[in-house]
C-alpha cells in the first residue's frame, strides 16, 4: 500500500464536470436501430393467412383468426399477436412465405387495457404502421426452406420427338424428399384441390419414407393417382405457399411419385380392400372418365353394386382417347383402372347409352345412375373452307391415335387452337410427322397472346422445343382450299379478346395478315358435350343453366332424384374436378338410396 | 453471560469451529456461539437469486451450504418438446447476462450433429458477436467487483459504456439483450453501414474506461484490503473443483477455450489470455480487467480482418420439420466466466432428445463457493460470488 493508492481513486472527481449521459426524453430522443426487433406490422393483402408464422412461434403468441372469407390461395385468415406470450425473436418475420409480416422498430406502447396487446397487425391500426424501419427478413441466401424445386428430369427433344414414350422420367427417392422437405404444411393447397386432397399429410409421407401411408392419404380423396400425377392441372401447385417467394412445391410429381413406389398387387394389402362388402343396392355409371371411375369406386367402398356403360373399347374415357400417351402412359393408366375394376366393378365396354339401353332402362334396373360423359364432340371454327374433308378435329383425332388408327398426317400442318389439347394434338402430329418424314412442319396458332395463352406454359415451352412452331395472337380467317384439299391457313392480328363489359369479343387488325402453308388443318378450339342419351321427357324435369350444363345440386344431382351427372359436362374441364365430381356424387347417391331406404321404414 | 467475554474466547479465528472426528465441524447451536442466517434469495437476476444457509460466529462465518431452485425454469426439459428452430427463443435465456455463448452452441451443436458447414463471413460474425458479449459482461462485471465493496461509482461508468455496446447489438442484431443472432447454418445479418466507425468510437471509450477503473478500484486502498488475500483458491482444487476460465487462471492454471481449443475464428487472433498466481479476490478481478483489455482488443483484431461480404447463413433443411440424425455431442466455448459447454443427443426426430449445459458456475457457485466462504466475514460474501462471475440463471436452466 502506497500514497497512490490512496491518492488515485480521488481522480474520479474529474467526472463531475462532464456533461450527464441520461436519455432525458426516451420516447423521442432515442429511436430504435433500422433493424431493431419492435412491434409487429402485417401487410394484410400480400398475407395468404399461411400459418408458418404460428406454426414456428414457440410462445404460442400467435394465433390466426378471420379477417375476410377464404379465396383460393388465401385462408382469409390473419395472424393476431398476444404480446403477453411474444418475446419478440422474429422467427415469424424469417419464416414467412409472403414476406408480408415484419416488425417496425418502435418499442414503446403504454395501454389501460391488457386486451390491447393482443391485436392482428395490419388490421388493427396502429401508429407504426407506416414506419418503414424495423426487422425484416435478411436479404441474400437467408432461407428457413429452399425456394428452388427439384429439377425434374425429362426426356431430351431430340430423345422424345418422334416417341410416344413417356417424357417425364419422374423423382428418384433423394429428389421426392428433398423435394417433400420444402412444404411448410400450410394447407392452402388444400382448399383449392378439387378434391380437397390431403397434400401436406402426403407429402410427410413423401418425407418420412413411408410410401404406404402415402397412398393410403391418396386414395382417401383420390382414386386415381397415378393418372393425376402426371397429367393434374396442378391447382394447388398455383396456390403454394412457396410459390410466393421461390418455386411452388413438386406437388403433382411427389403423388406420382408415391403412386409409382406401390406395385399394383400391394393395392389391396395397403388400401385394406381385400374384403369389401357388397350390398342388394345397384348403381349405374355412364362413361368411364375420372368422374366416372371415382363415383365408382367411393361407391364400391361403400358396398354398392356397381356397373360402369363405356361407349368405346377400353376405359379411361378422356384420360385415354384425349391425352397423348408421351404425357399418360397406357400402363400408368390401367394400374389405376384395373385397381377400380378389381374392387368388383363391372363395367360393360362398347355399350353407348341411348343406342340400345336407355336412360330410362337404367333408371328402372338400377337404384341410381351417375353420368360422367364428358366433352368428346369436337367444336368447329366455321370459317371458310373448314368443312373440308382435310379439316379435322382434335378429339378425332387423338382418338384415333389411341384406338391405333393410321392417320394420313400432311407434311405440313396448320393447328388452330392455344389450349392443353391443341398442344396434344400439335405435339402428337409433330411425332407422327417425325416417324413418317423425319422432320417437322407444324404450326399452332391461338387468339390469345403468349401470356393468356390457356395452355399450360410447360405444354407451350415443350412443343417449342420438339420442333413445333406457336403463333400465338392470330384469328383465322379462311382455310384457303386446292384441288380439294387445303393449301394453307389465312390468319389477321389479334389485339384483344374481350370488350369493356368482359364479353368475348375478338379485335383485331385486319390490314395485319399472315399466311401459313398447311396440307392439314385441326381444329382444337374447344369441345362439346354429347348430351343425346337425355330423353325429351327427361329434359323437362332437368334445368338447364349457361353454355347449356346441366344445374345439380352439390351432390351433383339433378331434378330427377336418382339421376346424378359430373365430370366435364358440369365443372372442369380437368381430370381432378372429374374425380372430385364422382367422389361428392357417390357421397350424394349414397345419401339418396339410404334416405329412400329410411322412407320406406 | 458476558458476549465481550465470548468474542475474546474466540477472537483467534484459526481456532474454530473445533473439527469433530468426522471431519465436520462441531456446531452446536443451543451454545449460542453460533447463528444460524439466510442470505438470499432477494434479487431477481445476477447473483442475487440463490440463496446461501451460514452458520456465523459472530461476523464469520464458519459454515455455508448453497440452496439453489428458486429460478428454475425447466429449459433444458422445454428444449425437448421444441423443434430445433423453436429451441433457440429459449435457449439464449439460459444465462441472462451473456446470452450470446447460449445461442452459439445450440447452433454449433445443430450444425455438428446435421453436418453443415458456416460460411466464412458467419464465422466472423459470430466471433465478433461473442466477443462483443464479453465486452459487455465485463463492462459490468470488471467495477462490479467494486461495488460489492460499496464502490459503486465504477459500475456507473461501466453500464453507460455497455448500454452503447447494446446499441451496437440493438444495430446488428435487432435486439439488446437476447440476441436471437446466431442461428443454424449462420447469422441473420451483415454489419449494417458504418458499424466499424461507431464500435470503434466505443472502443475508445472502454479504453478510457479501462484506465479510469485501474485508477479508481485496482489502486484503491480499500478495495486492495478487503480483496487481497480473500477466498483464495488452492491450485489443487482447480481441477477438484472445476475451475474454469479467469477464476483458473487467477490461480495460475490457464483455462481459455479460445486458446487451448481454438473455435470459430479464434485460431486466427493474436491473444494470450492473462494469467497470474495469487488466486484471491484481488486477481480474480484483476484477470477480468486484463481480459476487458485483451476483448477490445480482438474486437479491433475481428473488425480489421473480416471480410466486408459474404454469405451469411449456409442452406438448411427446412427449419419446421428439421429432422437430425441420431447422434450426441458436445461443444464447448469461452464465456466470460469460463468454459462453456453443450451437450446434446439426438434420436433421428425433429426435436432434440436432450440438451444439456455445463456451465462454470454450477461448480463455481455451487461448490467452491461453500468452501471459500469459511471464514471470510459476511460482509464479504457478495464479493466472494461476484469474484466467481456467479451466474444462477446459468445452474437453473
Amino acid at each position: 500500500m502506497s500514497l497512490k493508492d490512496i491518492l488515485t481513486p480521488f481522480t474520479a472527481w474529474k467526472r463531475v464536470a462532464r456533461t450527464p449521459v441520461t436519455v432525458r426524453d426516451p420516447f423521442n430522443d432515442r429511436p430504435g436501430a433500422d433493424r431493431y426487433r419492435g412491434f409487429h406490422k402485417n401487410d394484410v393483402d400480400t398475407c395468404i393467412g399461411c400459418g408458418t408464422c404460428e406454426s414456428i412461434c414457440e410462445n404460442e403468441a400467435i394465433d390466426l383468426v378471420p379477417f375476410k372469407d377464404p379465396v383460393s390461395g388465401d385462408s382469409g385468415l390473419r395472424p393476431r399477436i398476444d404480446y403477453g406470450r411474444c418475446c419478440w425473436c422474429a422467427l415469424c418475420v424469417d419464416v414467412c412465405t409472403t414476406n408480408s409480416l415484419t416488425l417496425s422498430n418502435e418499442y414503446t406502447w403504454v395501454a389501460t387495457d391488457p386486451e390491447e396487446y393482443r391485436y392482428t397487425p395490419g388490421v388493427d391500426k396502429k401508429s407504426w404502421d407506416e414506419n418503414e424501419k424495423g426487422w425484416k427478413k435478411p436479404e441474400g441466401n437467408y432461407e428457413f426452406y429452399d425456394l428452388n424445386r427439384v429439377a425434374m428430369h425429362h426426356l431430351h427433344p431430340e430423345e422424345r420427338s418422334d416417341s410416344f414414350i413417356e417424357m417425364v422420367t419422374g423423382y428418384s427417392k433423394e429428389q421426392a424428399m428433398t423435394e417433400a422437405d420444402r412444404c411448410v404444411e400450410c394447407g392452402i393447397c388444400i382448399a383449392t384441390c378439387p378434391a380437397h386432397m390431403g397434400i401436406p399429410e402426403y407429402i410427410k409421407a413423401v418425407r418420412n419414407d413411408d410410401m404406404e401411408e402415402g397412398m393410403r392419404v391418396l386414395y382417401e380423396t383420390n382414386p386415381l393417382p397415378e393418372i393425376c400425377g402426371r397429367i393434374c392441372t396442378h391447382k394447388c401447385e398455383t396456390v403454394c405457399s412457396i410459390g410466393h417467394k421461390g418455386d411452388p412445391l413438386s406437388i403433382r410429381w411427389l403423388k406420382r411419385y408415391i403412386a409409382d413406389q406401390i406395385p399394383s398387387d400391394k393395392y389391396k394389402d395397403i388400401l385394406n380392400t381385400n374384403n369389401l362388402e357388397v350390398n342388394d343396392k345397384k348403381v349405374a355409371i355412364i362413361g368411364s372418365g375420372p368422374s366416372g371411375l371415382s363415383a365408382a369406386y367411393y361407391l364400391r367402398l361403400m358396398g354398392y353394386q356397381v356397373t360402369i356403360f363405356e361407349q368405346y373399347a377400353e376405359a379411361g374415357g378422356m384420360m385415354r382417347y384425349g391425352i397423348p400417351e408421351y404425357r399418360l402412359p397406357y400402363d400408368q393408366l390401367d394400374k389405376d383402372i384395373n385397381y377400380i375394376l378389381s374392387l368388383g366393378v363391372e363395367i360393360k365396354y362398347n355399350t353407348r347409352i341411348g343406342d340400345k339401353i336407355t336412360l330410362a332402362d337404367l333408371g328402372k334396373k338400377y337404384d341410381a345412375v351417375f353420368a360422367g360423359t364428358g366433352l368428346h364432340l369436337g367444336r368447329g371454327t366455321g370459317i371458310p373452307g373448314s368443312d373440308n374433308e382435310h379439316v379435322y378435329y382434335s378429339t378425332d383425332l387423338l382418338r384415333k391415335i389411341t384406338a391405333g388408327e393410321e392417320i394420313e398426317v400432311a407434311e405440313s400442318v396448320v393447328v388452330i387452337g392455344g389450349g392443353n389439347v391443341a398442344m396434344d394434338i400439335t405435339r402428337s402430329l409433330a411425332r407422327l410427322q417425325m416417324k413418317k418424314y423425319g422432320r417437322i412442319n407444324i404450326i399452332a396458332t391461338s387468339l390469345e397472346n403468349e401470356e393468356n395463352m390457356p395452355a399450360d406454359r410447360e405444354e407451350v415451352v415443350e412443343a417449342r422445343e420438339e420442333g413445333a412452331i406457336i403463333h400465338p395472337g392470330w384469328a383465322p380467317q379462311s382455310i384457303e382450299i386446292e384441288n380439294g384439299v387445303p393449301k394453307g391457313l389465312h390468319v389477321v392480328k389479334c389485339n384483344s379478346l374481350f370488350d369493356e363489359t368482359g364479353r368475348f369479343n375478338p379485335q383485331c387488325s385486319m390490314d395485319i395478315k399472315e399466311y401459313w402453308p398447311g396440307k392439314m388443318v385441326v381444329q382444337s378450339i374447344g369441345q362439346g358435350m354429347d348430351m343425346t342419351y337425355l330423353s325429351d321427357e327427361f329434359k323437362e324435369n332437368i334445368t338447364f343453366g349457361p353454355r347449356g350444363r346441366v344445374q345439380t345440386n352439390e351432390y351433383f344431382q339433378t331434378g330427377v332424384g336418382w339421376f346424378f351427372m359430373g365430370g366435364d359436362i358440369i365443372e372442369g374441364p380437368d381430370v381432378i374436378h372429374g374425380i372430385a365430381n364422382g367422389h361428392k356424387a357417390a357421397v350424394g347417391i349414397d345419401r339418396y338410396i339410404q334416405d329412400k331406404l329410411n322412407s320406406k321404414k | 453471560m458476558d458476549i465481550r467475554k465470548i468474542f475474546q474466547q474466540y477472537s483467534d479465528r484459526t481456532s474454530y469451529p473445533e473439527i469433530g472426528e468426522d471431519g465436520k465441524p462441531i456446531i452446536d447451536l443451543s451454545s449460542h456461539k453460533y447463528l444460524k442466517m439466510w442470505q438470499g434469495p432477494q434479487h431477481p437476476g445476477v447473483t442475487g437469486n440463490m440463496s446461501l444457509e451460514l452458520t456465523v460466529c459472530g461476523d464469520e462465518i464458519v459454515e455455508s451450504k448453497t440452496h439453489v431452485g428458486y429460478l428454475h425454469r425447466g429449459f433444458e426439459k422445454l428444449m425437448e418438446r421444441r423443434k430445433f428452430i423453436q429451441c433457440f427463443p429459449t435457449c439464449i435465456r439460459m444465462c441472462v447476462a451473456e446470452p450470446d455463448p447460449n445461442e452459439y452452441l445450440l447452433a454449433k451443436c445443430v450444425e455438428e450433429l446435421s453436418g453443415i458447414e458456416v460460411p466464412e463471413m458467419a464465422q466472423w460474425l459470430r466471433t465478433l458477436v461473442l466477443e462483443m458479449a464479453r465486452l459487455q459482461v465485463l463492462l459490468r462485471g470488471v467495477p462490479g467487483q467494486g461495488g460489492t465493496f460499496a464502490l459503486g461509482l465504477g459500475y456507473q461508468w461501466g453500464n453507460y459504456i455497455r448500454d452503447l455496446i447494446l446499441d451496437r447489438f440493438e444495430e446488428l442484431t435487432g435486439g439488446r439483450v437476447y440476441h436471437m443472432y446466431i442461428l443454424p447454418g449462420g447469422v441473420r445479418g451483415l454489419l449494417p453501414d458504418g458499424f466499424k466507425k461507431r464500435m470503434e468510437e466505443n472502443l475508445k471509450l472502454a479504453d478510457e474506461f479501462v484506465k479510469s477503473i485501474d485508477d479508481l478500484m485496482y489502486s484503491n486502498s480499500v478495495f486492495k484490503q478487503r480483496a487481497k488475500g480473500l477466498a483464495v483458491i488452492p491450485k489443487e482444487y482447480i481441477d477438484k473443483y472445476g475451475v474454469y476460465g479467469p477464476s483458473a487462471r487467477a490461480a495460475g492454471v490457464m483455462r481459455d477455450v479460445r486458446k487451448t481449443n481454438p473455435y470459430l475464428k479464434y485460431a486466427e487472433l493474436d491473444f494470450e489470455p492473462y494469467t497470474t498466481t495469487e488466486s484471491d479476490v484481488y486477481a480474480r478481478s484483476r484477470v477480468r480487467w486484463y481480459d476487458l483489455q485483451t476483448t477490445i482488443d480482438l474486437i479491433r483484431q475481428i473488425m480489421a480482418k473480416m471480410p466486408e461480404k459474404g454469405e451469411i447463413k449456409a442452406p438448411t433443411p427446412n427449419v419446421l420439420h428439421w429432422k437430425i440424425p441420431k447422434g450426441e455431442t458436445y461443444v464447448k466455448c469461452e464465456s466470460s466466466r469460463g468454459e462453456y459447454g453443450m451437450y446434446m443427443v439426438t434420436d433421428g426426430s425433429d426435436m432434440p432428445r436432450r440438451v444439456n449445459l455445463k456451465g462454470p458456475s454450477y461448480t463455481h457457485a455451487n461448490m467452491l463457493l461453500e468452501k471459500l466462504l469459511i471464514n471470510a466475514n459476511i460482509a464479504d460474501t457478495a464479493g466472494i460470488m461476484v469474484s466467481l462471475a456467479t451466474c444462477p440463471p446459468e445452474i437453473e436452466r
